[in-house]
Parts: C-alpha cells; sequence; structure tokens
C-alpha cells in the first residue's frame, strides 16, 4: 500500500488557502505576476481601453472641449459629415436641430492617404528589398553600407529633415538647381504645385527604407547558400532563383513589414504638417488623414468629429490588417516543401 | 574567372557607394549649408563652402520668444531621460511577468497587448486629451512622461519578452532552490542578463521622444517648455515661410547629432532592435 507523503508546512497552507474567498485565493497564487504586470495593466485600462470607449461615445456627440456642458448626443450625424457626400448630401439636419454641412475636405484627406499609403509602403519595400539583396553578397564593408542606409530612416522622422526637404523642393531649392545642370528649364516648385506636392512626401518616404532594409537583411541571412547552389545545379537563373527561393522563404518577413508599414503610413503626420505649413498644403494636396483630423479636432475644437474620424480610421486599419493577414495564406510560406 | 569575380565585387561596391551617397546627400548639404553666409546658401548648391561662418548658429541660437536654444536643448534631454527610466522600468516588469511568470490571464493580456502593438495611437487621442486638461497636466511634460511608466510603448515589452524568453531557465530555477524570491529572480538575474535588449529599449525611447513632433505641439503649450523639436517648427511659419534659412539649418543640424552619435556608437544594438521586433525605426 503507498502511503501519500504529507507535508505539513504545505497541508497547513492549503488548509488556509481553501478557507479564504476565492478572490484572496486568487492574488496569493498569481499576486506576484499581477504585481509585474501592474503598470502595463493600468497603463492599458486608463490610457488605451478607457479612452477608446470614451472616443467611440464622443463620436456620436457635438463635444467641444472649450464648452463641455453644451454637449449634444447627434447620432451618427458626424459621421454622416465625413460620408454625406456619397449619398450626395452637402448639408442635413440633427436630430437636435442643428443644421450640419458635410465635411468638403474628408473625402480629399481620404484620397490623399490612400494615394501616400499604396504607392509609397511598396516601394518602400520594393526598395529596401533591392538594397537588402545587394548588400547580402558577402561583400567586405557591410556593416559600414548597412549603417550608411540607415541614416535617413534615423534621421527622417524629425522636424529637421521635415524642414530640409521643404527647402530641397522649393522653386529654387537644390533639386531644381540639379535638374538645371541636366539641361531642364522651367521646373516647377515641386512643393507649391498640387500635382508633385504629395509625391515629394512619398518620395521622403521611401527614402527611409533602412528598417525594412535591416529586417529583410536578417531574413535573407536565414537562407542557406545550398538551395541556391542546388538551384544552380539544376540550371535556374537569377531571376527564377529569386522567385522560386527568396520570395517564398522571405515571405513571412515580408508579410510582418508589409502590415507594421501600412499601419505607420495611414498614421504619417509630421511631415506633412511641417511641409504644409501646418495646413494641408496647396489645394489641401498633402491633407492627410491624421493633419485633418488635428486640424478638426484642436483648430475648430470639434472633437466629437476628430473621435468619430479616429474610429473611422482604426477600422480602416483594422480592414487592412486583416485583409493583408487573410490573403497571406496563398502568398506567403512557412517551411519548405509547401 | 577570379578577376571577373573581382570586377563585379569592385562594380558592387561602385554602385553601392553612389547609391549611399546620392541618399545621404541632402543631410550633407544641410550640414555643409548651416556654415555658409545665409545669403549664399541658396546661390551654391555644391558640398564645398567658398566661406566658412558660424554665424547660422548664433542667430539661430537665439531660439524662440526670448527662450535660447539652450533652453530646448535642455527640455529634450530631460524629457528623453524620464522617458527612458518610465520605459526600462515598467515595459521590463511586464515583460518579466509576459515571459517568465506563469499566471492565469497570461495568454489573454498577452493578447492583449499584442494588439495594442497594432492599435493607432489616434483613437485613445481625444480622450487623453480632455482628462489631462481635467487633471491641468496640458502644457506639462506630464502627458508625454507619465504614459511612459504606464508601458504604454507596447513594442518594447514586445522587444524585452522575446528576449527574456531566449534566457535559459536553469538559471533562475538554481537561483529559486537558493532561496530567491520571484522579485530577486527579476532584479539580481533578469535584468543584469536582459542590458543589451534594454539598452536597445532606451536607445529607441531616446530617439522616438528626442524626434516625437505631434504629442508636443498638443501639449507642451508655453515657448519655455518647448523642446528641440517643438522649436525647429518655430523656423517655419504659418503659410510654411522660412525667414531664416541659415539658422533653421543650423539647428536642424545640431538637432540631428545625438542620433548621429548614439547610432555610430551603438550600431549592434540598432540591428538588434530592428531585427528582432521589426520597429517602425
Amino acid at each position: 500500500m503507498e502511503i501519500p507523503i504529507t507535508d505539513p508546512a504545505k497541508d497547513k497552507k492549503r488548509l488556509i488557502a481553501t478557507k479564504m474567498p476565492g478572490i484572496f485565493r486568487f492574488f496569493q497564487r498569481h499576486g506576484i505576476a499581477y504585481l509585474f504586470l501592474a503598470p502595463w495593466l493600468l497603463g492599458f485600462i486608463v490610457l488605451t481601453l478607457y479612452p477608446m470607449l470614451y472616443s467611440l461615445g464622443l463620436s456620436f456627440t457635438d463635444y467641444d472641449f472649450t464648452q463641455p456642458d453644451s454637449t449634444q448626443f447627434i447620432g451618427l450625424a458626424n459621421y454622416m459629415k465625413m460620408f454625406g457626400s456619397v449619398f450626395g448630401v452637402s448639408e442635413f439636419t440633427t436630430s437636435t436641430g442643428e443644421l450640419i454641412r458635410v465635411d468638403p475636405y474628408y473625402m480629399k484627406s481620404l484620397g490623399v492617404t490612400f494615394t501616400y499609403v499604396f504607392v509609397s509602403v511598396p516601394l518602400k519595400l520594393i526598395f529596401a528589398l533591392a538594397v537588402a539583396m545587394l548588400l547580402n553578397q558577402k561583400l567586405r564593408g557591410l556593416s559600414f553600407y548597412r549603417a550608411i542606409y540607415y541614416i535617413p530612416t534615423l534621421l527622417g522622422g524629425s522636424i529637421a529633415i521635415a524642414v530640409l526637404w521643404r527647402k530641397l523642393f522649393e522653386k529654387d531649392g537644390l533639386v531644381n538647381d540639379f535638374l538645371g545642370i541636366l539641361g531642364f528649364t522651367d521646373l516647377p516648385g515641386w512643393i507649391t504645385n498640387p500635382n508633385f506636392a504629395l509625391g515629394t512626401l512619398i518620395l521622403l518616404t521611401v527614402w527611409q527604407f533602412g528598417s525594412s532594409m535591416i529586417i529583410f537583411l536578417a531574413g535573407l541571412k536565414q537562407i542557406p547558400q545550398e538551395y541556391y547552389d542546388a538551384a544552380s545545379v539544376d540550371g535556374a537563373n537569377q531571376g527564377r532563383q529569386f522567385f522560386s527561393i527568396t520570395l517564398p522563404l522571405l515571405s513571412p518577413v515580408i508579410l510582418f513589414t508589409l502590415v507594421i508599414q501600412i499601419i505607420s503610413a495611414f498614421q504619417a503626420f509630421t511631415q506633412a504638417y511641417i511641409i504644409g505649413g501646418g495646413r494641408g498644403g496647396v489645394l489641401n494636396s498633402t491633407l492627410f488623414y491624421t493633419l485633418h483630423m488635428y486640424i478638426q479636432g484642436w483648430t475648430y475644437h470639434e472633437m466629437g468629429y476628430a473621435s468619430a474620424m479616429a474610429w473611422v480610421l482604426l477600422l480602416i486599419i483594422g480592414a487592412f490588417t486583416f485583409v493583408v493577414f487573410r490573403s497571406s495564406s496563398w502568398w506567403v510560406s512557412y517551411g519548405v516543401g509547401e | 574567372m577570379l578577376s571577373n569575380v573581382r570586377v563585379r565585387h569592385t562594380l558592387t561596391h561602385l554602385f553601392i557607394i553612389s547609391l549611399g551617397l546620392l541618399m545621404l546627400y541632402p543631410v550633407v548639404w544641410m550640414i555643409v549649408s548651416s556654415l555658409k553666409p545665409n545669403n549664399m546658401i541658396f546661390s551654391d548648391p555644391g558640398l564645398i563652402p567658398k566661406e566658412v561662418t558660424i554665424e547660422n548658429y548664433i542667430s539661430g541660437w537665439q531660439g524662440y520668444a526670448g527662450t535660447t536654444f539652450g533652453t530646448f536643448f535642455a527640455n529634450s534631454l530631460l524629457m528623453c531621460v524620464i522617458a527612458i527610466i518610465g520605459n526600462v522600468i515598467s515595459c521590463s516588469m511586464a515583460a518579466y511577468a509576459f515571459a517568465r511568470l506563469k499566471f492565469s490571464g497570461r495568454t489573454f493580456f498577452f493578447t492583449i497587448m499584442m494588439v495594442t502593438l497594432m492599435l493607432p495611437g489616434h483613437v485613445t487621442l481625444v480622450p487623453r486629451y480632455i482628462m489631462f486638461n481635467t487633471f491641468g497636466w496640458v502644457g506639462s511634460y506630464l502627458p508625454i512622461l507619465v504614459p511612459k511608466f504606464l508601458a504604454t510603448d507596447a513594442f518594447f515589452v514586445f522587444l524585452l519578452v522575446q528576449f527574456m524568453r531566449s534566457l535559459p531557465k536553469e538559471i533562475e530555477d538554481a537561483a529559486i532552490v537558493d532561496g530567491c524570491s520571484k522579485i530577486g529572480v527579476y532584479w539580481r538575474i533578469i535584468i543584469p542578463l536582459a542590458v543589451p535588449a534594454l539598452v536597445t529599449t532606451a536607445l529607441f525611447t531616446f530617439l522616438w521622444t528626442w524626434d516625437d513632433f505631434f504629442n508636443h505641439l498638443l501639449y507642451l503649450t508655453r515657448p519655455d517648455t518647448y523642446t528641440v523639436s517643438r522649436a525647429l517648427r518655430t523656423f517655419v511659419g504659418d503659410a510654411g515661410a522660412v525667414s531664416n534659412w541659415g539658422g533653421a539649418l543650423a539647428m536642424a543640424t545640431l538637432s540631428i547629432l545625438p542620433a548621429f552619435v548614439l547610432f555610430f556608437s551603438l550600431q549592434k544594438y540598432f540591428v538588434q532592435g530592428i531585427s528582432t521586433t521589426g520597429l517602425k525605426g
């Protein structure tokens, strides 16, 4: 017969534990972990969860923080203000009898942002991959080159570079000086021309391909050289090797980078703010979504409307992230032989 | 055959260097131009100044509304130091719980943490502003610094979790057998071993806080509290016109100096940080 070995101290502890209410028992067992988690948990509840729900609530009101007492519930009016033009509405009356004009610039800001995201993100990733492959050739001085190509990313988010960019692309700026030397005449002021202003911002973003490049470079180093050797023996040329080995094996990394870049591109603000001089630039050609939201919320104090805009942005980003992840099943391969 | 490879390598090197120079040209031009007399900055696009002067640094240093760039740099530095302390403490605590402790709700909270990683900050912006305004914090550094002590930068929690998970379990077990508490394990074992990841955390906290503009634009209202990035904006007028280009370029050059120094002295931490988490940089 087996005699269970008991530890009197443990027994006593268990006895006390069973007598305590559940919540105490929970904390006795997990207290230390929650102690460590406490700052994050507090931050999540107070600075993320609560504000998110709060802003959802605000999005149904006409909240203005300079006169919070006159806040009224206006239903979906803020959302109608955004998308009214889709239904051919230019103004409408809310249930509270307020006449609201449909935001004439909202669709413009959405268009500018979409163009920016869909042009800058793919270009940036293609560039990053091309340079990463160029550097992944067992060259001497790799870490030096990597540093050089990372510098624009290191500095690119700063106001300093935004101010510089403005100068480079002005009518009498450096870019035109160069094009002039190459024989071009009649050059526009790139920043002040509505056809090109967004292009300069896209260029500024693509210029900062450094961190994507470093991620790709790390991914490329994981691909065993034997695969390429075997492919060469089988007579696959470089192009074939790229599409059959490099791209599939790098696809999980590409997916991850793509998601991160899309999310951050939708939220771009600083560079557009500086280059547009605090506004949306000429004919609102660089009126980014977040810039429009900032102007509505903080210049015009339309914080209910700004909250609604923020929620729509959240849904747009969520939708794109979802689509990219769903689509990944047919273009991302995990492991060899798939 | 050998010479063929050598030629190809030389060509590759040449190509990489020229592309790199092209990319760096704007930055180099900015630095060089900050040393040119104000009236020659745009008449001379070349990289070798015909005349070197520090007048731009003197005029730019005057700053804005009676506050010099000395104050702006001090403000930025102070803000960065406190932000680093906050992030290192709070993010490492959360990461320790997620990576090394077992508790019910761990998977649930970890999932939430990963979701917040992708959450656009703008959705919490208005309520946070209202909240900080109620506390009377608008105009101070509290709205920018308090969140750092509450591990709101999920990127760093993730980075540290990844790193702490890779540490061997045996060291921890040995310490527990020797009577070390969970807090002792965190403080005496995990933290010292996680120093490389903590350096990466500190580095990126510094850069992002130094370069942050949006929060500084929202919350800093008085010129004497301005940070460098907020102050640089004052060179650009409301319509986008810049009156003192020389001063703007000189102060812009000074403002990127810390990033340069940190990057070249701690390059391996950058690469490590970016490739383990895919930081947006």
